[in-house]
Parts: structure tokens; sequence; C-alpha cells
């Protein structure tokens, strides 16, 4: 890993005392370049949502129309209403524009806004996925952490194992599972646990709400975690793997330090930087799991709005959620990254 | 010449077989993917299309397991066991297409990033880069349901959402194989890029790229049910759409667990035995993972 | 008075192919003030040994013979007193040039590190020794809140040597110190570490395949191969006018600066050190030896007097000194 700063020895460096003290600079150079490319990277995601969208293959007001009966005068009138009677330069410049100002578009299914839908969704794709998250990454970096530790024994194996299964399982399917087995109950077995929604229909105020929707949370959560959790751990085990046959955990136990402190002040945190960086780079995976865990248990949230797009079809609902799931993607990617370059003093000066 | 390079190659596949049999995750993998393929290849000599008829289902509706329906019917009383059989030929096909597809791209890609220098690299990268951050699975609905539900659009969609870390992958390793000194033999001797890149990087990264087809494949199943899950499918019998089916159906309110379970286990165990080949293929070429796995 | 002693010391790692022997009975002896030069290839066991000294060897490897440090059995201490042991009494010096830094933690908390956990200094007390030590190995006192990777592998490796200090121990283990620097910056760590063990009187034992580096630093010289001790002696004896024929090709492996015979006689050793799950009968070196005869693939060497003070474990040194 530090091999590439090593390639030349400056020899006058190695003088010693006379040296002089290095100025610090480049974080915020590179935080720029980052963001630079993030924004670029989201313009590409613009661009090529309004192509995608176009290649629809078809009409699309007929498509919108779903076959309903309308006549060729609405249909124009309808054409001229979302303005496909421009030209395809004039839309692009419209639908860039409108973009822009955050306008998404009126969703054909809801007739709403599709930023206000939007709105209203977020809150519980953030608290379902949001938890869920730090639950897996929790769960995944000890479990991993003491799989990577005794590697090779009865507790990594099985580890492994678990997880190997898991990585190989659809969500949707474990989702299905444990909805039949905690939500419905399997034959004389009742089920405990609510699966359809957030809340109940007669939902308590106060303090009871919380633990309405903490009960409905439940399944949604456990889904999620059980499928990405897996990952984490497999990434932690093997950065672990991959410092504690560095030299320096092998200094640090002829200090003395005891293997508990070796592991927690030498191995762990080093471990960490990069399992973390590489949580926050597969984001997306945790997007694409919570488009289903909210399908499967019809959570409220972004992923179900995205769900009922598709169904429908609902493009204008579909596009909008497509771009701003994307762009929240790319922008926690390049948060990871500058975060990652401030903690990691090995990429900082590099 | 040749054969003498033909007489390498053959040496070095049997050590490459001696070394995968210790491998016996990745050997059980091989043999019930071995079975799995034959099952669905043969699978018109036996049964056909009419298992997935409605019209003339054979059974009761929601029937459970029984000796004429070892795992029961669904919700119009076909055989679970047998549509899952016939299942497996679109999940299984599309997994291979999807990957085959992924993996070209990724290839080209990848090794023409590699191999060529300067802007065409920077491009390309910058491109891959770009895919790679997409979160995959949204972008392989929104395609698929734009196109149309059909095999080929399925396909192209997880193929299209897939490549990066392929070409990822290829890059590195046009980057370490053309770094050794025959290559820049091979360039004085006047070996232009096509040469190069066809005759040297792509034998020495061909091994490589069969373990990430095999793990591609995997994850190219999973997806594929998903998406017929989330309402995308080609509209032919597939694990994911009998999945769906047992969803839309309400099979678990019905009680009809083997209606949920059968299909995600035959997509559990095969995408386990394409992953575990796939491990142990990897194991077997790089030795440093070979002690970390 | 004798500060180190190994006695018939042997490593086995043990592991799925069956087990591996690295090291087959050394007995060395290492008094008070002076320095062992231990030389080999890679695989020859020497590593081992070192890690084998503070029990710093993997789970997998199972240790016989003794070491006494200081008169007590490092082999049968509680992990209590071994712990205590470490670093306090004995430190080691590793390749800091490569990865004996921890990337991510400044090289100032790295050598307060052992203070801190052997009790000897609270955290004021700690930052003060590093600045005495860092100044000790001719580095400025702001370097203690560099990371590795702002230093040069020269700096690093006197961060290292710095951190070998901190507790002053009476033994120091450099395990080959010098390899991956610049010929220079070798000669000024070498130079550093001569200073350091004399000044304060600590023992040292160097590992190196450099048999060179090992004759300017050391007093006594032991030669390892396969496992095994082949040649001993005073280090100029063994350099200069070595005994066993492997003890020849390494030390002509490495032209002596400013010796025209070293450059014209640059003989490297055919063949690969043999693998150690398969070693020949006999004589081990016997298959790469050039003056080996017929009998030494049966015959079992072991060190033989071959001079005042000094043993090889050669046919030809039994028949020479045998004669005389």
């Amino acid at each position: 890993m530090t091999a590439p700063l090593e390639a030349a020895e400056p020899a006058v460096q190695a003088a010693g005392p006379g040296d002089e003290r290095p100025v610090r600079r480049g974080t915020l150079q590179y935080a720029l370049s980052k963001v630079g490319g993030a924004l670029f990277s989201i313009a590409m995601v613009i661009v090529a949502t309004f192509f995608v969208f176009r290649l629809l293959p078809g009409d699309p007001v007929r498509n919108l129309a779903q076959g309903r009966n309308m006549t060729p005068a609405q249909l124009d009138l309808e054409r001229h209403r979302l303005g496909l009677d421009k030209p395809l330069i004039n839309q692009f410049f419209d639908f860039v524009g409108n973009t822009l100002r955050l306008d998404l578009g009126t969703s054909y299914e809801y007739k709403r806004p599709v930023l206000d839908l939007i709105g209203e969704r977020i809150g519980p794709t953030l608290l379902l996925a949001g938890t869920g998250l730090v639950i897996a990454v929790s769960l995944g970096v000890w479990q991993g952490t003491r799989a990577g530790w005794r590697h090779g024994g009865r507790f990594d194996r099985f580890s492994t194992g678990t997880s190997l299964v898991l990585w190989s399982v659809p969500t949707f399917w474990l989702g299905l599972l444990l909805m039949m087995v905690f939500g419905v109950g399997i034959g004389p077995i009742p089920g405990v646990l609510p699966f359809r929604g957030i809340e109940s229909v007669d939902a308590p105020d106060g303090f009871a709400y919380l633990l309405d929707v903490a009960s409905h949370m439940v399944l949604p959560c456990l889904t999620m975690v059980a499928v990405i959790y897996a990952q984490y751990l497999l990434v932690m085990r093997s950065s672990l793997l991959e410092e504690v046959s560095q030299d320096y955990v092998t200094v640090a136990r002829a200090k003395g330090l005891r293997d508990d402190e070796v592991r927690r002040r030498h191995a762990v945190p080093n471990a960490l930087l990069p399992t973390v960086t590489l949580v926050f780079m597969r984001i997306g995976f945790v997007v694409g799991g919570a488009v289903t865990v909210e399908t499967i248990y019809t959570w409220p949230g972004l992923g179900q709005l995205f769900y009922e797009a598709i169904v429908v079809p609902d493009f204008t609902l579909m596009q909008g959620t497509f771009m701003l799931i994307t762009v929240a993607v790319i922008i926690m990617n390049t948060l990871a990254d500058v975060v990652y370059h401030l903690l990691d003093p090995r990429v900082r000066s590099a | 010449m040749t054969s003498v390079a033909a007489a390498r190659r053959r040496q070095a596949l049997s050590r490459f077989w001696a070394d995968f049999r210790r491998h016996r995750a990745g050997l059980a993998g091989l043999v019930v993917l071995v079975a799995a393929v034959l099952l669905a290849v043969f699978a018109p000599l036996f049964i056909d299309d009419s298992v997935t008829s409605v019209v003339d289902a054979p059974g009761e509706e929601w029937s459970g397991p029984s000796l004429a329906f070892p795992f029961g019917t669904d919700e119009s009383g076909r055989s679970i066991l047998l549509m899952v059989w016939w299942g497996s030929r679109t999940s299984l096909l599309i997994g291979f297409l999807a990957a085959l597809v992924s993996i070209v791209i990724g290839m080209v890609v990848g090794i023409a990033a590699g191999h060529f220098r300067g802007w065409l690299s920077a491009v390309l990268m910058r491109v891959t880069d770009w895919f790679l951050v997409l979160p995959s699975m949204v972008t392989a609905l929104v395609l698929a349901a734009i196109l149309g539900g059909s095999t080929f659009t399925i396909i192209m969609a997880i193929g299209i959402t897939t490549w990066p870390s392929t070409a990822r992958l290829l890059r590195a390793q046009t980057l370490a194989v053309e770094a050794r000194p025959y290559i820049e033999r091979s360039k004085a001797l006047g070996g232009g890029h096509w040469h190069i890149t066809t005759r040297h990087v792509l034998p020495n990264v061909a091994p490589l790229l069969l373990a990430s087809t095999t793990l591609e494949v995997a994850s190219a199943i999973v997806t594929e049910s998903t998406l017929a899950f989330l309402g995308v499918s080609s509209n032919k019998t597939s694990w994911g759409t009998m999945l769906r089916g047992s969803y839309d159906y309400g099979a678990a309110t019905q009680g009809a667990w083997w209606y949920i379970l059968i299909p995600g286990l035959a997509i559990l165990v095969v995408v386990m035995a394409f992953t575990l080949v796939g491990r142990a293929l990897e194991a077997v070429l790089n030795p440093r993972l070979r002690k970390a796995t | 008075m004798t500060l180190l002693e190994l006695d018939d010391l042997s490593v086995t790692y043990r592991i799925a192919a069956g087990e591996v022997p690295a090291v087959r009975g050394v007995s060395l002896t290492l008094d008070s003030g002076a320095a062992l030069g231990v030389a080999g290839e890679s695989g020859s066991g020497k590593s081992t040994l070192a890690m084998a000294l503070l029990r710093l060897l993997p789970r997998d490897a199972r240790v016989g013979g003794r070491i006494l440090l200081g008169g007590e059995d490092v082999l049968t201490m509680k992990w209590g007193r071994m712990r205590a042991v470490r670093w306090a009494e004995a430190s080691i010096v590793f390749q800091g040039a490569q990865h004996g830094l921890n990337p991510v933690r400044r090289v100032g908390d790295q050598i307060a590190e052992p203070l801190l956990v052997h009790g000897q200094a609270r955290p004021e007390a700690a930052r003060k020794r590093v600045s005495e030590l860092l100044e000790q190995v001719g580095l400025p006192t702001w370097r203690a809140r560099s990371y590795p990777h702002e230093l040069s592998g020269g700096q690093r490796q006197r961060v290292m040597i710095a951190m070998a200090l901190a507790c002053s121990p009476r033994l120091i283990i450099a395990d080959e110190p010098t390899t991956a620097l610049d010929v220079m910056v070798q000669a000024q760590v070498l130079t550093l570490i001569k200073e350091l063990v004399a000044e304060h009187d600590i023992s040292l034992l160097m590992i190196s395949h450099d048999l060179s580096v090992l004759a300017d630093v050391c007093d006594q010289l032991a030669v390892m191969y396969a496992g095994r001790v082949v040649e001993h002696g005073p280090s100029g004896e063994v350099f200069h006018d070595a005994r066993h024929p492997y003890s020849r090709a390494l030390a002509a492996a490495f032209p002596t600066v400013g010796d025209p015979a070293s450059r014209m006689a640059p003989k490297g050793l055919g063949g690969d050190p043999p693998d150690p799950m398969r070693l020949p009968g006999g004589c081990a070196f016997h298959p790469r030896c050039p003056v080996a005869l017929e009998e030494c693939a049966s015959l079992d060497v072991a060190l033989w007097l071959a001079g005042p003070g000094r043993t090889a474990a050669c046919v030809h040194v039994r028949e020479k000194e045998g004669a005389s």
C-alpha cells in the first residue's frame, strides 16, 4: 500500500536534522477535484436520463395514456402540454432547466408534482435504510473482526459460510420468508409482527406511536440487515487479514501489548478505514435493497414510490425518483472519498 | 512452436485442474452447476411449455406437497416442481447471457483502458467510474421498464449495469501484464495493438475472466429474479416470476409455504454453486487470495 | 556474563501439508554488550530464530529446546511475564523501511507506546523521552508528529531504532535492519546502531543475508543454512576466511568495497535453498556444494572445531583439523 511512495528515496531528506518541516496542503484541492468530478457525474446523469427516457419505444403520450381511448386532438393537446411537439434540442434545454430548478414534472398517476411526492416519502426511507445500515455496518464490522482475528477458526468458518449463503439469497425472497414466518405465521403458529406499512390503521399517539412504528420496522429492517451485512463482514474480515499480516502488528505484540490491545489499537482501526469507505462506496447496493424491501412490506418510502412508478408505469415519476436516487448515491460516494482522505494520513499527502 | 505452446497450455490446464480439485466446496459447486445446466438443457425431452399453462393445470389449487406434486401446486393448480424445472431454462439463460454481455463489455473497455495511453484511457476510466457509481439495480429496473419486458431487454439491462467492475479488474490486469519484459520485446518486434492485446494480454487474463464470469452469472441470476419480482420480466416462467406470482396471489396468507420456499431454494442452490466455483477459481488463480479465504 | 543462550532450539511449523522444520537444533550464546550476527539466505530459518526469541511466532509453530534470556527460560514463561519481558528486556528493530511502523499513527505515539504499556512513564514524561530518543537517532524532535509515510526509508529506520531503545532494553534484535535502503543510508544506519549499542552497553543480535554488513557490526558471526548453524566464529575470520563452502559463497555474493579481488570473482551460488519439507540427506548443502564429496550425501555433519574459537559443519574441516 505504501510501496508507490517508496519509489524514490530522496537521499537529501535522509540527512536528518537539517530538513525542513513540510507544509501540509492538498486536502482542499483534493476535495474540490472530487466535488468537481461529482458535479460532472450528476450532469451526466441528467443528460443520460433525458436521452434514455426519450428512447421509449413508441409514442410517450400513448404510453402515458395506457391504452385509454383518446382522440387525435386530445393526444395533440397532451403532447403540446408536455412540450413534446417542440424540437428535441428545445426539449432538452427545457428539461435541464426544469431539473436544475428542481421541477421534476407532474406525476401521471398521482396528478401531483414529483418533488412533493418525493418529499413525503423520503422520511420513511431514511428511517428504514439508515437504521438498517447502522445495524448492518456495526454487526458486519464486529463479526468480521472476530472472524478475521481468529481466521480459520470455527467462528470464522461459520461466519464466512453464513455470509456466503446470505450473499446468494435474493433480498426479496428472504423478505417473503420472514414475512411468512414472523408476519403471517405458519400453520398453528401465529405471526407476531406487523408486515404492512409503517404504522397501524388505528395508530395511537405519543410514545405508543413510536413503539407502533418500531414494531413495523422490525421485519423490513431485519431483511435489509441480513442481506447487506454479509458484504460488510467479508470486507472487514479481509481488510483485517491484510493488516494482521503486516509487520507493525508483530511490532505491537513485541512491544508487550496484550492480544486485545493489539487488535483494538492497531489492527482494527487500520482495517476499519478501507472497510467503511467501501461501505459508502457501495451505497447503491443499499438503495437497491431498499426498493425491494419497501415493496415487500409496503413501506411508504422512496423505494416503494419508485416501484409504483415502474409498475404503472409512470415515466415522469420514474425519471424523477431515478435522478434523485442516483444523485444521492453520487453525493454519498464523494463524501466517503473526501472523508477517507481526511482520516487516512497515507492518502492525505499522496 | 505452436505445438510447444499448446503442450505448455495443456500442462498448465492439468495443473490448474489438480489445484481446483483440492477445493472441496468449489468441486461440490461444480457438480451442482453441471447438474443444473444439464437438467435445464434436456428439460424439453421430458416436459414442455404446457407445465406453465393455467388452462389445463393438472392439480387442485394450493395443494400441499403430495406424491403427485412433490412440491405442491400454485394458485391455479400447476405443479411447482415442473414449473421450477421449466423456469430454470429462462433463469439460467438470462443469467449466462447477461453475464456474457457484462463480461464482454467489461473486457473490451478494461483492456482498452489498460492498453492505450492518454485521453482514450482517461475517457474510458471516467465512463467506467460513472457507471460504477450508478445504483445498478435501480438503473437496470429503469432500463428494462423503458425498453419493455423481453428476454433480450432484461439481458441487456443487466449486462449494461454490471460491467464496470470487470473493466476495472481487467484494466489493472492489463497494466500488470504489459509491464512484463516480453511485451516490450513483442513491441520491439513490431507487434501491433491487436497482436499484443489478443496474443499476450488476453491469454494471461483469460483464467481470471473465467472466475469473474462465474461470479457474474451468480449475481445476474439474482438480479433477474429481483427484476421479475419488481414487475419487470420477460413474461416467461422463471424463478423470479414464480416468486412474483406467490406474492401477488398471497401465498403467505394462504399458508402455501412451498410456493415461496421452492423457487427461492432453487435460486439459492444454483447461485451458491456458481459463487463457490467462482471463489475456488479465484483462489486457485490468486495464491494471495488463497490465504485470505 | 552470558545474556542470551540458545540451547538446541528448534522450530517446526505445522501446516496442512505436514511439518516444516524451520530451525533445527541451534545453540548459540551472546554475552552482555557483545554483538552476534546471524547470516543466511531467505528460508534459512534466521528470521524464525529471531521471532522465536520473544515468542512472536504464529500459533502453528512448535518450539523446542531452551531460550535463556538473563537466565530465565523464555519458552516456559507465563504470558504476563512474557509481555513484561517483551521490549523492556529485549526489543526488536524490524525492517522499518517496509511495514514495521503503523501507517496511520504518528511516529511519536508509536515510540511512546512501549513506555506507556510498561508503565515506565506517564504521557508527559513519555513525550519528553520521545524527543530525547529522536535526538539520539539524529532526527529533529518535531518529527514525532509525522506519519511514517512522510519519512524517508532511512528516517523510518531511525524511528524504529529510537523505538527499540525506548525502554532501555538489555538486548536488541535487529532483523534485516538495513535491507531496502540505499547504500549511503545503509552505512549511516549501521554506524548509528554501532554507536548506540556501544554507548548504552546493549547486546545486539543482528540478522541479515548480507555477510559484509554483519562483519562490519558484529564480533561473532553464525552462518545458517536450512535451519542449522553451519559455521560460527569471530566475524572477521568467518567473513574473510570462511571454512564452510556455503559461508564462502555468501561472503563472495557481496563484493567488499575497494577490494578488486572480490570484484573479479563475484560468484553467486547455483540452485535454490532446499525445501524444508524435503531436506536432502547427509549434509543439507551437498546438492549445491562445489566441493561436495560422495560421502556428503549420507554423512551426518555436525559443527566441528575449525580453529581457535571457530566451528564449521563441513567434512573438509573435520579432515583438515583432524589431521593437524
